[in-house]
């Protein structure tokens, strides 16, 4: 075996080895460390077990903030106009984090089928929807992309289906 | 009507850039002289022209022209100044004219201080160049015009996003951007020198300086982006393994791969294929960090302007650039001879690993970022990939390259004895242990991943240290005369010590920040105390404070010893939203974090981390930076240039 060849060899043999490591490492992270994308309806009728983690998008139902008395944790749903899910998160919110705005929140499914959210994310602009929001929004059905966001989306504006009766 | 000018002056430059980036490549074919040349020529006349443009459309900001469209959408007169001018590229259009602005900047650079190279190279590489930037302009006149009217104007603007109202956005986008686009250097040079079907030696110690420069200063965005991050999002964390981020951090680990073995192209001949095919994906990947970033096809902070149709102009883009380059990459490296031979336990081979374990690296960041899209496309799964992935796969592969880094400086060139390094290492080895044991011991309960970091960052920097105090002599020349050996040591050398001894203070930054960080959540009301990280904190109570187009609810928290810190939480009228400001005490031995939210009751949500060290992680970014720049003025990579015979210092002494 020439040096040259020898040389070719061990690099090529490097090589695999690292990709061969990296590979491995890839297969057994992507398969527990996967986040789940799920809409609240989702959650409902796929009930993902405790140990899955999920990430949830949709908007934060009017009135459903709810703060302990330390202030430390925080409990509201996450609507996408079917289902609203109840989530509890012990933190600070996003400075973002508005009733009737997109919302993500990222956690595991408790066994009373409400979800522990680990972090909730706020998106920066006011009128950017999380894509992720966007989803789940046109899945449920109710929301199409382009249309104005839903009534119960905007505190203190009133949809023209139920213009002067709804007051905010 | 200036901006107008500016719209005429970028289609110019459009049609400039045709021509740059056909004719010298005839020309160069044919041996044809004055085609040849046209290559300088176009390249300044080009970036005058987008320099033209990019100040036509600076002037409607600053002037606050809302007949604009661009500066109507992301521009409000009551904003300060500096936001103004900075909410150029706070937007798809105006950022896509920085990119435009660099892309040609770094043309007309070489155009005019790349005379060393021979003309038919320098004229193939600008046509490259050239190319590029027809693919840019023709994205930004027929899809993202900065320069479109409205009428009627309207009378105010809608308001740069407030999380972009800050000094970052200054100096962040920038260097990031010179960065991405200094990369496309080593891809014209790549490209022209494929086609050309050779690389000499020469070619590394061309293409080192651009890729050194944009190396030094992707290292500063990158630094400074994550800086940022940290003060401004108010959660603490320097690094989110967001896609934006990791489209950042891919082109620095290609780039970083690249000016490692361009030095092997240089010093022994070999290797060559290989260094091409890096500055080639390089580039790649920078194309695709803007692709990420422009098309919104990745949920992302970042993604604060995106269309789909875009992003698929930027796809053809980013698949001809690519595809193209690769083709010829194809057919042309076959060709290369690879020169001389070395061992695999020497410098080369050290280089040759480092390689393979930062494209690894890249590799893995490039799944992880990739793999939601692509399960979305094929099964329509919708999934996110996040720091656990990105723990589980990046974080190993640095583990092996901290010991490389730690032993490849110390290897000679052609063959090394692994023992005999390993040899003057064992004393550094055996303290980094201890030292990191001795933490371990200190702190107790340390998390053992923090503790392993710890042991290979002492390691790293102990290594350099012995590395650079053998170059220097330090034990037989003395202090006075290790300092005056310095300088005359080559430049490059020092550069490589520091960048490597910055990698060293950014692991052990990063260990002491995520191992040992300390937080307090709780609501505070006024005249609460509170013992943390070693401080007595007294909240003081919330004051709404106007500001220049905000009004700022501030807390005022009082640090025994320290003074007040201020976190605000603001409230911006355009557009209608808030921001969380930190306050942080930052010492260089921990910062103490302050920021409060929302009213809870009789009191105020308050979060407070004590994050040790955490300064390290970007005083490390900014320390590799420096080594860059440092080596960036090593005279080497100026020798080839316009040579002066009669040293201007030698004459007086004839």
């Amino acid at each position: 075996m020439t040096p040259r060849k020898r040389r070719r060899l061990i690099i090529g043999l490097a090589g695999l080895a690292c990709l061969g490591a990296a590979a491995a490492l890839v297969l057994t992270s992507l398969g527990d460390q996967l986040v789940f994308f799920l809409s609240p309806t989702e959650i409902v009728t796929k009930a993902p077990p405790p140990n899955q983690r999920v990430r949830v998008g949709g908007l934060v139902e009017q009135g459903s903030v709810s703060r302990s008395a330390d202030g430390t944790t925080v409990t509201f749903k996450i609507t996408d106009l079917t289902t609203s899910l109840p989530v509890t998160y012990h933190g600070l919110l996003p400075a973002l984090f508005r009733e009737g705005q997109g919302v993500v929140a990222e956690g595991n499914r408790q066994q009373d089928g409400s979800l522990l959210a680990a972090e909730v994310l706020a998106k920066h602009d006011e009128t950017y929807m999380p894509k992720e929001v966007v989803e789940a929004l046109k899945a449920s059905g109710r929301w199409k992309e382009g249309d104005p966001v839903p009534a119960t989306a905007h505190p203190g504006t009133t949809s023209p289906g139920n213009q002067g009766t709804a007051k905010p | 009507m200036i901006a107008e000018l500016g719209h005429f002056a970028l289609i110019l430059a459009f049609t400039v850039a045709c021509a740059q980036g056909t004719v010298p490549l005839f020309g160069a074919w044919r041996g044809h002289l004055p085609s040849i040349r046209l290559a300088d020529t176009a390249a300044v006349l080009q970036f005058v022209l987008v320099a033209g443009a990019f100040a036509a459309l600076m002037h409607a900001y600053v002037t606050s022209d809302f007949s604009v469209a661009n500066v109507y959408a992301n521009s409000h007169s009551q904003k300060p100044l500096l936001y103004k001018i900075t909410g150029l590229w706070g937007n798809h259009e105006g950022s896509l004219l920085l990119w435009a602005f660099m892309l040609s900047l770094f043309g007309a650079m070489v155009a005019l201080f790349g005379r060393n190279l021979p003309d038919s190279f320098r004229a193939r590489a600008l046509a490259v160049q050239g190319l590029v930037g027809v693919g840019f302009m023709a994205f930004m006149i027929f899809t993202s015009n900065p320069f479109l009217r409205m009428d009627p104007a309207p009378l105010e603007g809608q308001g740069l996003n407030p999380i972009l109202q800050d000094p970052g956005l200054a100096f962040h986008p920038p260097f990031l951007y010179a960065g991405y686009v200094g990369i496309s250097i080593a891809f014209s040079f790549a490209v022209a020198a494929l086609i050309e079907g050779r690389v000499p030696p020469s070619w590394a110690r061309w293409v080192r300086p651009w890729t050194l420069a944009a190396w030094a200063m992707l290292t500063i965005g990158i630094t400074g982006g994550s800086y940022w991050a940290y003060y401004e999002l108010g959660w603490g964390g320097f690094w989110f393994w967001d896609p934006v981020e990791n489209a950042s951090l891919m082109p620095w680990l290609a780039a970083t791969a690249l000016l490692h073995s361009a030095i092997v192209v240089e010093k022994r001949d070999t290797l060559k294929s290989w260094t091409i095919l890096l500055a080639i994906v390089a580039f790649s990947l920078s194309l695709l960090g803007t692709f990420l970033v422009r098309s919104g096809v990745l949920t992302s902070v970042h993604a604060f302007a995106s269309d789909p149709e875009r992003g698929f102009f930027i796809l053809v883009f980013l698949g001809s650039v690519t595809g193209g380059a690769l083709t010829l990459y194809a057919i042309r490296a076959p060709a290369l001879k690879a020169g001389g031979l070395f061992q695999t336990i020497s410098r080369e081979g050290a280089l040759v690993l480092n390689n393979l374990l930062l494209a690894t690296a890249t590799a893995t960041v490039l799944l992880g970022t990739l793999y939601p899209l692509i399960l979305d496309v094929l099964t329509g799964t919708k999934v996110s990939v996040g720091p656990p992935f990105y723990n589980a796969t990046f974080m190993p592969l640095m583990v092996p390259l901290i010991v490389a880094l730690g032993i490849g400086p110390l290897l000679p060139w052609k063959r090394g004895d692994l023992f005999a390094v390993l040899d003057r290492l064992k004393f550094i080895a055996l303290a980094s242990v201890v030292a990191a044991a001795l933490v371990l011991w200190l702190t107790m309960d340390a998390p053992l991943m923090a503790i392993v970091a710890f042991a290979f960052a002492f390691f790293l920097a102990g290594s350099v240290i012995l590395e650079f105090v053998d170059r220097v002599r330090l034990r037989q020349l003395g202090l006075a005369g290790a300092f005056r050996r310095l300088f005359t040591l080559p430049r490059g050398a020092i550069g490589m010590s520091l960048a490597h001894f910055g990698m060293a203070v950014s692991v052990i930054g990063i260990a002491a920040a995520t191992g040992f960080a300390q937080e307090h959540l709780g609501v505070m009301k006024a005249g609460d105390t509170l013992d943390f990280g070693g401080y007595h904190l007294t909240f003081k109570g919330v004051e709404q404070v106007p500001g220049p187009n905000y009004t700022a609810a501030r807390g005022t928290v009082e640090v025994e010893g320290v003074g007040l810190l201020q976190p605000e939480t603001r409230r911006f009228v355009a557009p209608p939203m808030e921001t969380t400001e930190s306050a942080i005490h930052s010492t260089p031995w921990g910062d103490l974090y302050v920021v409060v939210g929302d009213k809870a009751g009789e009191g105020y949500a308050t979060r407070i981390y004590w994050k040790p060290f955490v300064i390290w992680i970007w005083a490390g970014g900014v320390i590799m930076a420096f080594g860059g720049f440092v080596s960036l003025s090593d005279r080497r990579l100026r020798v080839g240039a316009p040579i002066r015979r009669a040293a201007p210092a030698a004459a007086p002494a004839e």
